[in-house]
C-alpha cells in the first residue's frame, strides 16, 4: 500500500455511519468503499471494526475472502471475461489472446500505463450469447470477431477520454 | 392508439446494443415527428434474435430481429411501425414456434409487460395469488405449496412445502425468507431474466413465502455479477413500498411484509445456503455444519426460509391457479415446469419453460437447433460446474431430476452447455478441478487440497506422465473428494471430472489435445463398470 496516497477518513466514517442501521452492515459498507474508491484501503479496515464492534481480525477476514473488494485499485477502465464453461464452449480463450493482442496483457493484469485491467469472471448470466465480457459494468455478448474488435475500440476510446 | 413499441432492458439484450437500438429509434421517431411509447420490457428468452423489438398491431405484437442501429432507419422505410415487411421480421412474436411450444407458468409475463408497471403486472395475472393467499391461513398456504409437488430450483430439488412447514412450525418471534439469487452456475440465467423482466412475481412470491410461515422480512441475494438485476430488483421493491405491496399493511391487509437486497460479493460459494447466510450477516462465505437446518436457526440465528429465486417465483402461480394446475405439468416425482437455459456453443440459445420431462435431445436440437459453429455436438454439461459431462449419445435422457440422477447426472438450476467437437476434455476436466480450488470455503481438505492436487494431476495425464497411474490417482481423489467434503462444492466437483473419464476416456490417454491430432477421431464410448457419482 504505497504510503502517499490520501485517505480520506470523513468520507469512510460517513459510509459507515450511513449503513451501520443496515442488518448485517460489514458486506455493504465494504461494497461502498469499494465502490468508491476502486479499492478498499487498508485503514478503513480498523474504523469499520470499531464502528461496528468487532474485532480487526475479523474484518480483515472478511475483507480477504471475497474476490470483488480489492486490496489497490485496478487500472482505469476494467474488462472482465467470463471464462467460466459456456463461454469456453464458444471461445473464451481466444478471447483472451485478442485482448493480450490488443493491449498487451493477460488475465489479472494491468496496462503499465494503468488504463486497463483484464480480469476472469465466472459466468454474467449471458451464456446463450457467450463469450462474454464486462467493460465498467457494461455487458457485452458475441465478443468474436468484428465485435471482439469493437470491444477493444470502446476500451481505448474510454481510455483516450480519461482525465477530460 | 398511441404507437407503442417494445426494446428489452435486459442485460443481454443490452449486451447485444438494445439501449443504442433506442437511441437510434428515438432519432427516427424526432426526425420524422413521429410520436410513440418506448417499455423497456424483459427479454422473452430468444435470445440469438436481441435485440428484439415488437411493436404492437391489431393483430398482436410483430417483432424484429436482431435489430443493429444502423437498421433502425430501413424499419422506418418498411413501416415497421405497423408491422410492415423487413428482413429481420420475424411476425408474431408469440407465434414463433420456440416461444408458442413453451409452457410458460414462472416466465408467463417475462418479455411481455412493462417490468416496473404494477398495473401492468395486475392486468396480466399479477397479484391473484397474494390475495388469495391473504384469505387462506398459513398452514393452508403451506398446504398447496405442499401438494404442488414444487420441489427446490436452486439444485437440491429438496420439496419446498416440506421446508416452509418446518419454518412455519418453528417458534421464533422473528423469523425471515431469504431469496437465493446467487445463481452462480455457468449457463444459467433464469434468476437474472426473471429480476430484469417481472421482478413484482418474486416480489409476491416472497410475500407469499411470508405470509405461510410467519416471516415478516425478507433478503435477496444477488451476485455481484448482475448490476442490471441489483437495480432492477431494487427499483421494484420501491415500487412495490410505495403501492403498499410491501410494509406494514400488506393491500390493505394489516400484515406485515418488507424486503431489501444484498449485493454478493464474487464468491461462488456463496450460492450454498449456509455459506449464503454468513455472507448475509456480514461474514466469511464459509459453510456451516447442519444441523442446525437454517429452517429452525438461518439468518441472525433465526427460523428462515430460503429458497432459490425461481421456487419463490412460482409460488405465485401455484396459489392463483392451485396446486392441482401446477402439479398437473411434469413426469414422475418432477412436477411442474422447469425453465431450461440453453446455452454454450449453440445456434438458438435461450430460456425455454417447459413441463418437466423432454430429452435433451428435443432442446438441443429442436429448439436450440445445434451448435452455433456447425459442428457436431461431443459434450453437454447439466447442472452448472457440478453437473456431469454428457457426451451425444445421451441425449435421449429426459429431463427430469430421478432420469438425471440415474445415469450420474444431474439438472440442478437447469443450465444447459453445449460444446462441439473441438472441445478438449481433459482440459474441462482440469478447469472443474481450477474452479473448486478457487471458490473452495477452505473448510475441509479434501475440497481445499484436493482440488488443487486433482488440476496438478490432470495436468500430467495432458502431458502424457504417468498417464495409467495418474488416472488411478484421479479416481481415487475423486472418492476421497465425494464422500470427504462437507458441502456439495467439493462433494461434486468429481462429477465433471469422473463423467469426463467416463464418457471421454480418448481425451486422456496423454496424447495431447484430441484435436491437434490427425482426424480420424474415435467415437466417445463409455468404460464398463466407472465409479458412479450421483447426486447425494
Ligand atoms: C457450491 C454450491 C453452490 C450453490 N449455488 C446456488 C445458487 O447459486 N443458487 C441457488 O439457488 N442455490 C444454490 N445452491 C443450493 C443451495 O445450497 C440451496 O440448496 C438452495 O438455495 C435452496 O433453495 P431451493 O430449495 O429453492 O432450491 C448451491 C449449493 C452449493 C453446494
Ligand atoms: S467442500 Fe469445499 S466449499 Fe464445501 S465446506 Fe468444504 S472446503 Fe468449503
Ligand atoms: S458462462 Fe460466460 S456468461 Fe455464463
Ligand atoms: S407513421 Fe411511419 S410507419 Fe406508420
Amino acid at each position: 500500500m504505497p504510503a502517499n496516497r490520501t485517505f480520506d477518513e470523513a468520507a469512510i466514517k460517513a459510509i459507515i455511519a450511513d449503513m451501520r442501521s443496515l442488518d448485517g452492515p460489514l458486506m455493504p459498507i465494504l461494497h461502498a468503499i469499494n465502490d468508491r474508491l476502486g479499492y478498499v484501503d487498508q485503514r478503513a479496515l480498523p474504523l469499520i471494526a470499531q464502528e461496528l464492534n468487532l474485532s480487526r481480525a475479523e474484518v480483515h477476514g472478511v475483507f480477504t475472502f471475497y474476490h470483488d473488494f480489492r486490496k489497490a485499485p485496478a487500472g482505469r477502465h476494467v474488462i472482465k471475461v467470463c471464462v467460466a464453461e459456456a463461454c469456453q464452449s464458444m471461445g473464451s480463450d481466444r478471447l483472451v489472446d485478442h485482448l493480450r493482442a490488443a493491449f498487451g496483457i493477460g488475465l489479472g493484469e494491468t496496462t503499465p500505463d494503468g488504463r486497463i485491467t483484464v480480469e476472469p469472471i465466472y459466468c454474467l448470466g449471458n451464456c446463450a450469447l457467450s463469450p462474454s465480457a464486462m467493460m465498467d459494468g457494461k455487458l457485452y455478448g458475441r465478443v468474436e470477431g468484428t465485435r471482439a474488435d469493437r470491444l477493444v475500440r470502446s476500451a481505448n476510446l474510454a481510455a483516450a477520454g480519461d482525465g477530460r | 392508439m398511441s404507437l407503442r413499441l417494445y426494446v428489452p432492458g435486459d442485460a443481454s439484450a443490452l449486451a447485444m446494443g438494445a439501449s443504442d437500438v433506442v437511441l437510434a429509434i428515438k432519432a427516427e421517431l424526432a426526425r420524422r415527428g413521429i410520436e410513440a411509447t418506448i417499455i423497456r420490457n424483459g427479454s422473452r428468452g430468444l435470445f440469438w434474435l436481441e435485440p428484439l423489438v415488437e411493436v404492437e398491431t391489431p393483430e398482436g405484437r410483430v417483432g424484429y430481429g436482431p435489430v443493429e442501429p444502423e437498421d433502425v432507419p430501413g424499419l422506418f422505410e418498411a413501416g415497421f411501425l405497423h408491422g410492415g415487411a423487413h428482413a429481420h421480421r420475424v411476425g408474431l412474436v408469440e407465434e414463433i414456434p420456440y416461444l408458442k411450444k413453451q409452457q410458460r407458468l414462472t416466465f408467463a409475463r417475462c418479455g411481455i409487460i412493462d417490468p416496473l408497471s404494477l398495473a401492468d403486472y395486475e392486468a396480466h395475472g399479477g397479484l391473484a395469488g397474494l390475495r388469495r393467499a391473504l384469505t387462506l391461513s398459513g398452514e393452508a398456504i403451506v398446504k398447496e405449496v405442499t401438494d404442488s409437488g414444487l420441489r427446490g430450483r436452486g439444485g437440491a430439488a429438496f420439496p419446498t412445502g416440506i421446508k416452509w412447514e418446518t419454518v412455519r412450525k418453528a417458534e421464533a418471534a422473528q423469523k425471515y425468507i431469504v431469496c437465493n439469487a446467487d445463481e452462480g452456475d455457468s449457463g444459467t440465467f433464469a434468476d437474472r431474466m426473471l429480476m430484469e423482466g417481472d421482478p413484482f412475481v418474486l416480489i409476491e412470491g416472497m410475500a407469499i413465502a411470508g405470509l405461510a410461515v410467519g416471516a415478516t422480512k425478507g433478503f435477496v441475494y444477488i451476485r455481484s455479477e448482475y448490476p442490471h438485476a441489483f437495480r432492477q430488483m431494487n427499483r421494484a421493491i420501491d415500487e412495490a413500498r410505495a403501492a403498499g405491496l410491501l410494509g406494514a399493511d400488506i393491500l390493505g391487509s394489516g400484515r406485515t411484509f418488507d424486503m431489501e437486497t444484498r449485493l454478493g460479493a464474487g464468491a461462488y460459494i456463496c450460492g450454498e445456503e449456509t455459506s449464503l447466510l454468513e455472507s448475509l450477516e456480514g461474514r466469511r462465505g464459509t459453510i456451516r455444519f447442519k444441523p442446525p437446518l437454517p429452517a429452525l436457526k438461518g439468518l441472525f440465528g433465526q427460523p428462515t426460509v430460503i429458497n432459490n429465486l425461481i421456487s419463490l417465483a412460482s409460488v405465485p402461480i401455484i396459489l392463483d391457479k392451485g396446486s392441482a394446475f401446477y402439479r398437473d405439468y411434469g413426469m414422475g416425482r418432477s412436477r411442474g415446469t422447469l425453465p431450461f437455459q440453453l446455452g454454450g456453443n449453440i445456434k438458438h440459445g435461450g430460456l425455454i419453460e417447459l413441463a418437466f420431462g423432454p430429452t435433451l435431445r428435443e432442446v438441443i436440437e429442436e429448439y436450440g437447433g445445434g451448435t452455433h459453429s456447425g459442428r457436431p455436438v461431443r459434450a453437454i454439461q447439466v447442472g452448472g460446474p457440478l453437473g456431469a459431462y454428457w457426451p451425444a449419445s445421451l441425449m435421449d435422457v429426459a429431463l427430469d431430476y430421478e432420469e438425471f440422477i440415474k445415469h450420474d447426472g444431474m439438472i440442478g438450476h437447469g443450465g444447459i452447455v453445449v460444446f462441439d467437437d473441438t472441445v478438449d476434455m481433459a482440459k474441462q476436466a482440469q478447469f472443474a478441478f481450477e474452479f473448486c480450488a478457487h471458490e473452495s470455503c477452505g473448510k475441509c481438505t479434501p475440497c481445499r487440497i484436493g482440488s488443487t492436487r486433482g488440476a496438478e494431476t490432470v495436468a500430467k495425464v495432458r502431458r502424457g506422465q504417468d498417464v495409467e497411474a495418474n488416472l488411478v490417482l484421479l479416481r481415487d481423489l475423486a472418492l476421497t473428494m465425494r464422500d470427504g467434503s462437507l458441502c456439495a462444492l467439493g462433494g461434486l466437483t468429481p462429477m465433471p471430472v469422473v463423467s469426463a473419464i467416463d464418457h471421454f476416456p480418448e481425451d486422456f490417454d496423454g496424447g495431447g489435445p484430441i484435436n491437434d491430432r490427425p482426424p480420424n477421431i474415435p467415437e466417445p464410448h463409455r468404460l464398463p463398470g466407472s465409479p458412479g457419482l450421483a447426486a447425494e
